[in-house]
């Protein structure tokens, strides 16, 4: 917790002095369901966020020098953002995160989906809700989208991120679930490509340890300090494509939905092709 | 008093604050005559009330539904005290509930309205923000303290379909605030209240006249069915506590229930320690159901509900 009001407001008040005037108007402007209290009904505040907007501006502008094409793409309304996800951290969502925050205008909240289990970790779970993150079911979803806003979906889950090095840039099996939620709820889908979060953490997975423990994975680098726990300065490239719209029952079976589920991900994979084609190097 | 064409509602647990409340807002609408059931005495009832002292598990509750035809039951009589018996709960709240639901079905009660909660569907991790009506009823996997209430729900919600002429409603209310004795109410009046140390869960309160409001709009011919009930809007649970004007007392959330016990044992709690998962977890339901077909909204802020409960006027 921030603590009393006093000091929660001289904290806002250091983190404003970080950011222009204009900026801050932009992040006022968001467009938000707040309640009397500042909350709206997923937890999210606006100011409580203006900490995860400086982290990112940190680490988007300094750190992963962050160069991001296409966000003009991304429509107004309800919108599906479906990334590819990689490099042992989820780094990717904060960084697609601030590309929305940054590098658009206007600025939009990006709300991603986070796994269930971390509404059981201390301050975590309620720091992320603050931020605007949601627990990754439909149904949040589906009230998410017909309010209007924006999710970031990374389809490979788990398997995507923890993936070993020699995989890199492969992208992995997708889930359904984006394609049943967009079409249900009419909305496009947004494909984005992550370039340089494979490299920031190379690990190769110790399938044996991972499968005694009980885990997805259990990533290990080669070089100290052997766990991904501070990822490499790699430089990070974002590309947003086009908006796809899809159109039919979102009842019918998985077989009936794989073209359209491929499609996207065939679009991501080529996204990936010429995104690594024009990098020069993967540090700048 | 003893007109024959007024219809005769049935109130259980009418010396409660909830049952005091609804039975005097059924007074002031006219029209009605009201017996209320319940073992506890009543103070200051309104004077043509009926007021049947028995307890809601004995024969004599029969009775009441024999004498005269009712026109309606409101079962207000859920129990749930941690200094009780887990017999007792289950006599009480499903062996009671059941005699009900049967008297009901014998006597032809066109309309039946069970206040459950909305804490049947217990507090998750893996919970949706918002939970409708259909989802699953959990609280009782972690907590057994709840499995009474949750049987009497499902059998309240199986009463609806066994007895199809009536009309059944299950109202499901968030956490009521107000001079109600119930677990948030009392957990707000602690002298310093207690939270997890780094849980600060989004939470649904409602004042206790907005629960009666919806008890008396369920009353209306045509409503049947399940209906969450809900206040204003979602705050974290740390508004709360502020608003109430008290101090925070953070409990690492492994420790919690061992110092709750403890706590209990010595009498400085008034909790067992069951619900700490309210504490940590999320349980917020959707009211959009009851918006649409009781025309429920809430009228009391967030404000009146906590100030209510710690018996604070309005700032």
């Amino acid at each position: 917790m921030l603590g009393d009001t006093s000091s929660r407001s001289r904290w806002r008040r250091i983190l404003e002095s970080r950011f222009d005037r204009e900026f801050l108007q932009k992040i006022q402007a968001l467009p938000t369901r707040q309640n009397e209290y500042g909350y709206d009904p997923f937890g999210f505040h606006r100011d409580e966020a203006l900490v995860a907007v400086f982290i990112g501006h940190i680490l988007y502008h300094y750190y992963f020098r962050a160069e991001v094409h296409g966000t003009e793409n991304v429509p107004e309304g309800r919108v599906l953002l479906i990334s590819n996800h990689s490099g042992q951290l989820p780094f990717d969502g904060l960084v697609i995160g601030s590309a929305m925050v940054f590098d658009r205008d206007p600025p939009r909240v990006v709300r991603s989906m986070i796994e269930r289990f971390v509404p059981t970790l201390p301050y975590v779970s309620y720091v992320l809700s603050r931020w605007g993150q949601i627990i990754g079911t439909p149904e949040n979803c589906r009230r998410l989208l017909c309010d209007d806003e924006m999710i970031l979906v990374f389809p490979e889950g788990a398997a995507g991120v923890s993936k070993p090095f020699s995989k890199r840039y492969q992208l992995q099996g997708f889930g359904m679930g984006f394609m049943r939620l967009a079409l249900e709820t009419r909305t496009p889908i947004v494909p984005v490509a992550v370039i340089g979060a494979e490299e920031q953490a190379p690990a190769f997975n110790l399938k044996p340890l991972a499968k005694l423990m009980g885990l997805p994975a259990f990533p290990l680098m080669p070089f100290p300090p052997f766990f991904p726990a501070i990822p490499l300065p790699s430089r990070y490239r974002v590309y947003f494509g086009e908006p796809m719209r899809f159109e039919g029952d979102p009842d019918q079976d998985d077989d009936e939905l794989a073209p359209a589920v491929t499609q996207v991900r065939n679009t991501i994979q080529s996204m990936i092709h010429l995104g690594l084609k024009a990098r020069k190097h993967v540090f700048w | 008093m003893n007109d024959p064409g007024a219809s005769r509602i049935v109130i259980t647990g009418v010396a409660g604050r909830l049952g005091r409340l609804l039975a005097k807002k059924l007074h002031r609408q006219g029209g009605v005559e009201i017996v209320g059931i319940d073992r506890r005495p009543f103070e200051d009832k309104p004077a043509d009330l009926i007021h049947a002292r028995v307890d809601l598990r004995s024969k004599r509750t029969r009775d009441v539904f024999r004498s005269r035809r009712v026109s309606a039951l409101v079962h207000l009589g859920l129990m749930h005290d941690p200094r009780l018996s887990r017999r007792v709960h289950h006599e009480w709240n499903v062996v009671g509930t059941q005699h009900l639901l049967e008297y009901c079905q014998h006597y032809k009660v066109p309309k039946v309205v069970v206040l459950s909660s909305a804490a049947v569907y217990g507090p998750r991790p893996e919970n949706s923000q918002f939970l409708n009506e259909d989802a699953p009823l959990m609280a009782a996997q972690d907590d057994p303290g709840a499995m009474t209430l949750v049987e009497a729900d499902m059998l309240t919600s199986s009463f609806f379909w066994k007895y199809s002429e009536g009309e059944t409603v299950i109202l499901r209310p968030v956490h009521i605030l107000g001079q109600v004795a119930n677990a948030p109410s009392n957990w707000l009046r602690m002298e310093r209240v207690p939270m997890l140390m780094g849980f600060d869960p989004m939470i649904q309160v409602i004042h206790e006249e907005d629960v009666v409001d919806a008890i008396a709009l369920a009353l209306a011919p045509g409503i049947r069915g399940i209906y969450n009930v809900v206040g204003p809007s979602e705050v974290p649970l740390s508004v709360l506590v502020r608003e109430a004007r008290k101090k925070p007392f953070h409990i690492p959330h492994f420790a919690a229930p061992l110092l709750s016990k403890v706590f209990w044992n010595l009498g400085r709690a008034p909790f067992r320690g069951t619900e700490l998962a309210h504490l940590r977890y999320v349980c917020m339901v959707d009211g959009s159901r009851a918006r649409e077909d009781l025309g429920f909204k809430a009228l009391r802020t967030i404000k009146e509900a906590v100030c209510a409960a710690v018996e604070h006027t309005a700032h």
